[in-house]
């Protein structure tokens, strides 16, 4: 991490498109893939992803001086995994319904690659505020991911839009009936089609933005900030 | 000196006549036969079909480029054919705006997204009905009669394939083309036509069709005999098994694609006993009829593993130097 100071806007925006979590990261696509087959599921799986990682993050950014380096793993992960506990237990009370249909992947946000990828990129090395700030925006851009996925999938792989599941008043009928609906990205492998599409165009957006990371080396790679042989790439020519 | 007739250029210096237009436009030709055998079969509707198929990949592969910026590579010819063959891969009553789907997900997503001709991982064709047939499984499967035969032309009849019934469709009727089927999987002459067309005038090998079919006539007359069949019947009704289906359709026109199969002899050999394989296992072991579309594709994302692999050896090269080079091609 170079000692440059950088601005707290920037630390909120980077999560959005430069170092967006899901698509130029490639962190957490375990649950972008499983979970984007309905908007209810995305949406949910996004705000509480997000909730576990603002809390991980500031709890973690406030014990960066006493956790030991060699155990940080396991020290993070405890953190996480109570904040998943507390997230569940919320969710179970308040939204039954989003508990039944995110299954397993709700206890899962524990090993989401996002949040222990930020907690060891940023949070551990970086003061509270700007922790907090950090989960905010990369939470936010996780969000805006698996929000945006399942709108796809579920408006052209079943024609509908569910709001919430079992209420008629908020699921619509996008697709009329007679069209029928291109079923193979309610499956598995329409996930990987339209992560692979979303991915290609954020790296379009962000090449026309002057940020090719083949030709800028670590100034245009997203994962340069925690990147272990930095500057390594520029002396390489790569 | 004249400075003119020098020309100094890196290698290779001596290019064969075959360009890529010319090569598309000889596949164009050996796939004439069977639009015209399936046009009679099936009726008009078959051209318009494959019009609305090929005019949707040209259209989508020249507005693709024209949004990048990139230069129009329609005049090579080879979105021409993607449409030809991924019309040959749906059934005649298919929706047209379905096809105009398929058509995008091939030209766009298999083909121009990669690099466009040349860095497409699979065929963009095969993609495009593997996309199809998981979308739209009720249409996909809605095969006509011809109307040659059946009268009502909107009447679904069996594919050949459909369990146990094989023997059922007499074999000048697999010949000829008269049953079930998508558009250009069911004219078999037709087929080893436009097959003998292309290997006559060089543009593919024979290996891997040859090794394809000739695999699956081995693996089934196998399977028939552990069965416990006589020999003759056995033979018969295998005879039967690969002219059933899409094999001709894949093994002709899709497994041969340039980009998308292996460059050396033992490559392709390989992966005409790979798609053999596992066109048999799908078959008959899953619960699908038929199997070619899948193991073509998975063919396909093998092919750059097989290429190192079989990598020919320069003569004179002692092997334990090929082995470390090809280590280090696929690193």
């Amino acid at each position: 991490m170079n000692k440059k100071k950088v601005s707290n806007l920037k630390v909120f925006t980077n999560g959005f498109l430069k170092e967006n979590p899901v698509l130029r990261l490639v962190l957490g696509t375990c649950p972008t893939l499983a979970v984007t087959t309905v908007l209810f599921n995305g949406i949910g799986m996004g705000i509480a992803a997000t909730f576990v990682l603002i809390c991980s993050n500031v709890v973690i950014s406030a014990l960066r001086k006493v956790i030991p380096s060699q155990v940080r793993l396991p020290c993070f992960i405890v953190v996480i995994a109570s904040f998943v506990t507390l997230v569940q237990m919320l969710i179970k009370a308040y939204v039954p319904a989003l508990n039944e249909s995110l299954g397993v992947f709700l206890p899962l946000i524990t090993v989401n690659c996002i949040i222990l990828g930020r907690a060891e990129m940023f949070a551990s090395k970086n003061t509270v505020g700007a922790s907090a700030l950090d989960g905010l925006g990369m939470g936010l851009g996780f969000t805006i991911v698996i929000t945006l996925m399942s709108f796809v999938r579920e408006l052209l792989g079943s024609g509908t839009l569910t709001l919430m599941p079992g209420n008629d008043a908020l699921t619509f009928q996008i697709l009329p009936e007679a069209v029928a609906p291109m079923s193979i990205l309610a499956l598995p492998p329409g996930g990987f089609f339209v992560f692979g599409v979303f991915m290609a165009i954020a790296y379009f957006i962000e090449r026309r933005r002057g940020k090719d990371p083949e030709k800028e080396a670590c100034a245009g790679c997203p994962s340069a900030a925690g990147c272990a042989a930095k500057g390594a790439c520029e002396t390489n020519g790569a | 000196m004249d400075q003119s007739k020098l020309v100094v250029s890196p290698s290779p210096h001596i290019l064969a006549k075959f360009t890529t237009q010319k090569i598309m436009l000889a596949v164009i030709i050996a796939l004439v036969p069977t639009l015209v055998a399936s046009a009679i079969i099936f009726g008009w509707q078959v051209l318009l079909l494959t019009g609305v198929t090929v005019g949707a990949c040209v259209g989508f592969e020249a507005l693709y480029c024209l949004i990048m910026k990139k230069p129009i590579p329609v005049g090579d010819l080879s979105a021409i054919v993607t449409g030809l063959i991924l019309a040959f891969n749906l059934p005649p009553a298919f929706p047209l705006w379905m096809a105009i789907i398929g058509a995008f997900v091939s030209i766009v997503v298999v083909k121009q997204l990669f690099g466009g001709l040349g860095f497409n991982f699979a065929n963009p064709a095969l993609v495009g009905r593997i996309v199809l047939q998981l979308s739209f499984t009720g249409a996909m499967i809605g095969y006509t009669y011809p109307a040659s035969i059946g009268g009502a032309d909107a009447l679904a009849s069996a594919t050949p394939l459909l369990a146990g019934q094989s023997t059922q469709v007499p074999m000048i009727d697999l010949l000829l083309g008269t049953h079930g089927g998508v558009l250009g999987e069911t004219c078999a002459l037709a087929l080893i036509l436009g097959g003998l067309l292309l290997i006559f005038g060089k543009v593919i090998s024979p290996v891997i069709p040859v090794v394809y079919i000739g695999g699956v006539y081995v693996f089934k007359l196998l399977l028939g005999l552990g069965a416990g069949g006589a020999l003759g019947l056995v033979a018969w009704d295998s005879l039967a098994y690969i002219l059933s289906g899409g094999l001709l359709l894949g093994a002709i026109f899709m497994a041969t694609d340039y980009v998308t199969s292996p460059y050396t002899r033992k490559g392709k050999v390989v992966f005409g006993l790979l798609l053999a394989i596992l066109t048999v296992a799908m078959r008959e072991w899953s619960n699908m009829l038929e199997g070619v579309s899948y193991a073509i594709l998975l063919g396909n994302l093998l092919v750059p593993f097989i290429n190192v692999l079989t990598r020919q050896r320069p003569l004179g090269v002692k092997k334990r130097a090929k082995e470390q080079d090809a280590g280090k091609g696929a690193a």
